[in-house]
């Protein structure tokens, strides 16, 4: 189930391994059967870290019978054939909750006001004259808060909770070389409204990391959010002198960055196969929803009689062989491999004609589920390649990248642009043109006062004046600025990181500037340098980007330091406080597979993200909140 | 969206710089189309069962997960619930809902008989000054229950129990001296919930102006602050606070209160609100769009008003017709733009409600308000409208056809609101790249156009490979021979 975890460099089934460890042991503390009541939010993240099956049973197989039907009362049942007795699982809504025969309600939630007021509700309504009675308790994930346990009291409610405890989910593995705190408003917090806790939370989970991979003895940082970590990483371990551990290390570096010292990256549309399914369709916890209508089974009768209306979900990790190869590549470099694919296949399959002795075709047959799995997956990923291709062939797609790539090459960023005026006439949707117009004003170091004035004006009388909450964030931000001292540093930036590549290669690549067909990401461009040949030679152009960089290091005891075996890979965990898309993580992949690289790429981040839940989690919320 | 594709096309070839483009088009599509075939002829050969392969079950969800487990167990136990909520009387609820160990204050708060849904006001109620006693009881406990951990936490010491999760008595931080080292230890921390947690403590037990001021060298404090009064809904000390701190806010802050707006849903009492927010020192840029926020609302109340009761009299002939969908009230300017070039095209300037009134007073660029009343305009099928919209008089007085826009974007317009084609022609002639006219003239079939332009290029090839597009003995059939004819006695004269 978690194979794809352990497949790469570091095994992260450890992480995986520790967090289910701790879930266990709180489940243990709550003795009897149990229901979970759970914040909806958290199901995704927690799914990457167990199934149901972990929380109900141990005896194997419960779950896939395709039912998960009342067990029989814990009475008879006892320990051993139900390990953590979970029997009922609810999502957190107002109101009384479910009936269930159980001796235990567990809630499971962030810790955030407007669900402890449903909490609330919920316990104020239990029926107090049923009996047995039953007992509660709550799992703050990913931490206890004072506020919220106060707001509880305060409704009069907190005693009814046994047990108050925290889970601390900091870091998930997503797959075998990414993690990701899936904490949807970091950047925001961070950079616009001072709050640090996530970052407080970043530091905890690399102290974990560290107790499970050993001290990472470099640490490097490029801004203002990575100094913080660092700093608080530093104090931690100090603090702590029982955490010194005896664990050889598995990292030799920790790169921590800055999302504002690359503002550019998440603002271009990803051409990558797994990127574009983010940008148009949004991957959620490795999940995406698509159109079901291209994955209609076609079995005998045609004819299209029952087309299902609910959305497909699939789960995209490199579990799935062929979603492994593909996911990083180039969107136009897909399609020849999927019909490379596909005459491998259907020549398998061929050869149950050629099989002539019992043993030729014990030996097909034995195969056959394998190939089956290869043809699913490959039907899969044409229909999904398909979808993709209608919309990157559209005028529109093109005419917005075509827009893009001459800002990011330096064309025309100085004046206001055609397109864009257009499509903000024409009203399309306020994410693109902001997009777009952040685009413009981050590769021009900020627009001239007339420009941005303009746009401004525009965007507020099309789409309404509240909108100027918006914009003023953006330039809090420094997505969106005028041009301070008339000096436009992008041109030497772009030069000397050698950002915009014009030969680019998207079937066989030589540069990590193919997932974005021509533009090479910014932030993985440090990373790159920093391997070789070290920042040093690029110390004008880091002073040009916002915020400190630095290098610490940590001391390992004498056993502990490596020898490096000659041709050994180093290790660099990259860290991306405020998010990173999955092109970024592309490039990266594409680093660690370089033949001469020498380092192989571990990235975390706060959140995966893309332009679009970028810019809405930068947006102000105009609706008030629905209560 | 027709730009004018030769010259990108051009562009891209002339230049550098290369474009996502799909050059090898067809290859890549039959390369798709290839694996497609594949993999439905695999489906003949091998038995489909699909079910044992993907354990997904078709929403999706993998069989097993969490978020399909919370549906299949939740799924027995929904349709009894309603029913059983209602025969519970409200009081015995709350009576028995007494918490087991329930503080004195909560007690109270019961017994005031707050109403424990409609949660945001009376909750804010309850944060209200005197609420605030209540608010952090475990911080205001007696001495005597703290015995056990009674010796003397340092600040620091304090600041790391509390972010280990630990309970902490913050009373014995008496002075003010404490209080801020405490203060500036938690921020030190990153914490955010231990800084809140001590920010409540001050808020307590500090005075307002003594506390306000502290905050002001301390903008991350502040910062938090100000998110956690949002957060619980404690709009009079967060206004407070807005009005006594906007002059050394940094500009992050500066718009704090104009957002407040947002959370007023009578809409007078937020035109009032945004009157008190123009006095306020935004920068010049900001207060002049915030002005023309409340302008604006002003206007939409008046007319709203006003149309509202022209609507229900029912005696205006183009609101039976066409009747409104929706208020305009807090519509964005073009749309307000819009419905007034709709609905009040032909009044004079000196109404509020008329488009060369609202033009003025917004500064509307000439641009903007003709495609706003360009696409109204059509929308109602006036295409005198329309034509007078795009005339222009010089000062001889003779007239010119004039589309800041470009005519190509009128004729779009036009065409999406379903012109005739009589319409369409006289715009698509007036487009001015040769080629993007025939384009259009082509798309949309004004033959004349088309026979017109190629006749004006002396295209014979093009004329004639057209005639096969035109009706049989149609007018323009005939108008393409003729043609035709002239052009060869031209060509041997």
């Amino acid at each position: 189930m978690a194979a794809h975890l352990s497949s790469g460099r570091v095994n992260l089934t450890a992480l995986r391994e520790a967090g289910r460890r701790e879930l266990r042991e709180f489940l243990d503390k709550c003795a009897g059967s149990k229901a979970i009541v759970w914040d909806e939010y958290l199901t995704g993240p927690f799914g990457l870290i167990a199934q149901y099956s972990l929380l109900k049973v141990s005896a194997a197989g419960s779950g896939a019978g395709g039912r998960a039907p009342a067990l029989p009362c814990s009475a008879d049942g006892r320990a051993s054939t139900q390990e953590h007795e979970v029997e009922k699982m609810f999502t957190l809504k107002p109101g009384r909750l479910p009936p269930a025969d159980v001796k235990n309600i567990i809630f499971f939630v962030r810790p955030k006001l407007e669900l402890m007021d449903i909490i609330t509700d919920n316990v104020l309504r239990e029926d107090r004259g049923r009996s047995p009675q039953r007992d509660f308790h709550i799992l703050f994930v990913p931490r206890r808060s004072l506020l919220c346990e106060q707001w509880l009291k305060e409704q009069g409610v907190l005693g009814s909770f046994i047990h108050r405890e925290q889970y601390s989910l900091d870091l998930i593995p997503f797959d075998g070389d990414l993690l990701s705190m899936e904490s949807e408003s970091a950047f925001k917090e961070c950079y616009l409204e001072s709050d640090q806790t996530c970052l407080y939370h970043a530091a905890k989970g690399l102290m974990t990391l560290q107790a499970l991979y050993g001290t990472i003895p470099q640490i490097f940082g490029k801004g203002d959010c990575a100094r913080h970590v660092a700093n608080m990483m530093i104090r931690m371990k100090r603090e702590f002198p029982g955490s010194q551990n005896s664990i050889f290390p598995v990292f030799d570096t920790l790169l921590l960055l800055d999302r504002n010292v690359d503002l550019l990256t998440p603002l271009a549309t990803q051409l990558t196969y797994e990127g574009l399914i983010d940008e148009i369709y949004g991957i959620q916890n490795t999940y995406v929803k698509l159109p079901p209508e291209k994955f209609a089974p076609k079995k005998q009768g045609e004819g299209g009689k029952d087309l299902p209306t609910e959305p497909k979900k699939l789960q995209l990790n490199s579990a799935e062989e062929l979603y492994a190869e593909i996911r990083d590549k180039n969107f136009n470099a897909v399609g020849s491999v999927l019909s490379k694919k596909a005459k491998i296949i259907s020549a398998a399959f061929e050869e149950r004609h050629h099989a002539k002795t019992v043993g030729e075709i014990k030996q097909f047959v034995s195969q056959l589920p394998h190939m089956q799995a290869a043809r699913s997956s490959l039907a899969n990923h044409t229909s999904i390649a398909e979808l993709i291709k209608d919309i990157t062939t559209s005028e529109d797609f093109f005419d917005n990248l075509t827009v893009e790539q001459e800002f990011m090459s330096g064309i025309d960023t100085d004046k206001v642009n055609n397109y864009i005026e257009d499509c903000i006439a024409q009203k399309h949707p306020l994410i693109k043109i902001l997009r777009l117009v952040c685009l413009q004003s981050v590769c021009n170091s900020g627009l001239k006062q007339k420009v941005l004035d303009h746009y401004k004006r525009e965007i507020l009388q099309t789409y309404g004046y509240e909108h100027i909450l918006t914009l003023n964030n953006l330039e809090k931000a420094g997505l969106l600025k005028p041009q301070t001292g008339g000096r436009n540093n992008y041109p030497t930036i772009r030069k000397t990181l050698r950002l915009w590549m014009d030969d680019v290669n998207e079937q066989n690549p030589n540069d990590i500037s193919y997932v974005y067909s021509g533009y090479a990401p910014l932030s993985v461009r440090l990373a790159q340098l920093l391997a070789r040949p070290g920042w040093r030679s690029i110390e004008e152009v880091l002073k040009m980007l916002p915020g400190p960089h630095f290098e610490e290091r940590q001391q390992l005891p004498t056993g502990l330091q490596k020898k490096r075996q000659h041709g050994e890979n180093r290790v660099t965990l990259v860290f991306f406080l405020g998010g990173v898309t999955y092109a970024e993580i592309a490039a990266l992949r594409f680093l660690s597979q370089m033949e001469d690289g020498g380092t192989e790429y571990i990235i975390a981040t706060t959140k995966l993200i893309n332009g679009t839940t970028w810019m809405k989690s930068l947006m102000e919320k105009l609706e008030p909140a629905p209560f | 969206m027709s730009r004018v594709r030769a010259d990108e096309e051009e562009y891209w070839h002339s230049s550098k710089f290369r474009a996502f483009t799909f050059d090898d088009e067809d290859d890549e599509l039959s390369q798709l189309k290839e694996s497609k075939r594949a993999v439905n002829s695999l489906r003949d050969i091998v038995d489909d069962d699909d079910d044992d392969l993907e354990r997904v079950s078709w929403s999706g969800e993998p069989v097993g997960s969490i978020s399909w487990s919370i549906k299949e167990t939740a799924s027995g136990s929904t349709s009894s619930l309603d029913g059983r909520d209602s025969s519970l009387q409200k009081g015995s609820s709350s009576y028995a809902a007494l918490p087991k160990q329930a503080s004195s204050y909560s007690l109270s708060s019961l017994f005031k008989g707050r109403n424990k849904l409609s949660s945001f006001q009376s909750l804010s109620d309850a944060l209200t000054d005197t609420g605030v006693k209540n608010y952090a009881p475990e911080l205001r406990r007696s001495k005597a229950e703290y015995k056990d951990y009674s010796s003397d936490w340092s600040p620091k010491d304090t600041v790391r129990r509390m972010q280990r999760g630990k309970v902490c008595s913050l009373e014995r931080f008496r002075s003010l001296q404490d209080k801020l080292v405490l203060l500036d230890e938690a921020v030190a921390g990153h914490d955010g919930n231990v800084i809140t947690a001590v920010l409540i403590f001050l808020k307590r037990t500090l005075r307002r102006e003594i506390l306000f001021r502290e905050l002001e060298v301390r903008q991350v404090a502040l910062c938090h602050l100000i998110h956690f009064l949002r957060e619980t809904g404690e709009q009079k000390f967060l206004l407070d606070l807005l009005r006594w701190g906007y002059c050394f806010f940094p500009l992050s802050l500066q718009l704090s209160q104009y957002r407040e707006h947002l959370n007023i849903q009578d809409v007078e009492k937020r035109r009032e609100f945004l009157k008190g927010c123009i006095g306020l020192p935004f920068s010049a840029e900001d207060t002049s769009h915030i002005q023309d926020h409340y302008t604006l609302l002003e206007r939409q109340i008046i007319i709203e008003a006003n149309d509202r009761h022209l609507e229900m009299a029912g005696q205006s002939e183009l609101f039976r017709k066409y009747p409104r969908k929706a208020s305009i009230l807090n519509m964005p300017l073009v749309t307000t733009l819009f419905y007034s070039c709709f609905y009040h095209y032909t009044e004079a300037e000196g109404m509020f409600s008329s488009p060369t009134n609202l033009k003025k007073t917004f500064k509307i660029p000439d641009k903007q308000f003709v495609l706003t009343a360009l696409a109204a305009r059509a929308k109602l099928r006036a295409w005198g409208d329309v034509d007078a919209l795009l005339t222009t008089k010089n000062w001889l007085g003779y007239t010119k056809k004039k589309a800041p826009i470009g005519f190509h974007r009128v004729v779009e317009i036009l065409q999406r609101n379903n012109a005739p084609v009589q319409v369409l022609q006289e715009y698509v002639r007036l487009v001015e790249d040769v080629d993007t006219r025939l384009n259009l003239a082509t798309k949309y079939k004004c033959h004349d156009v088309v026979i017109e332009t190629y006749w004006d290029l002396k295209d014979r090839i093009q004329l004639t490979a057209y005639k096969c597009k035109v009706e049989r003995g149609s007018a323009e059939e005939e108008k393409i021979n003729s043609i035709l004819k002239n052009m060869v006695r031209n060509a041997y004269s």
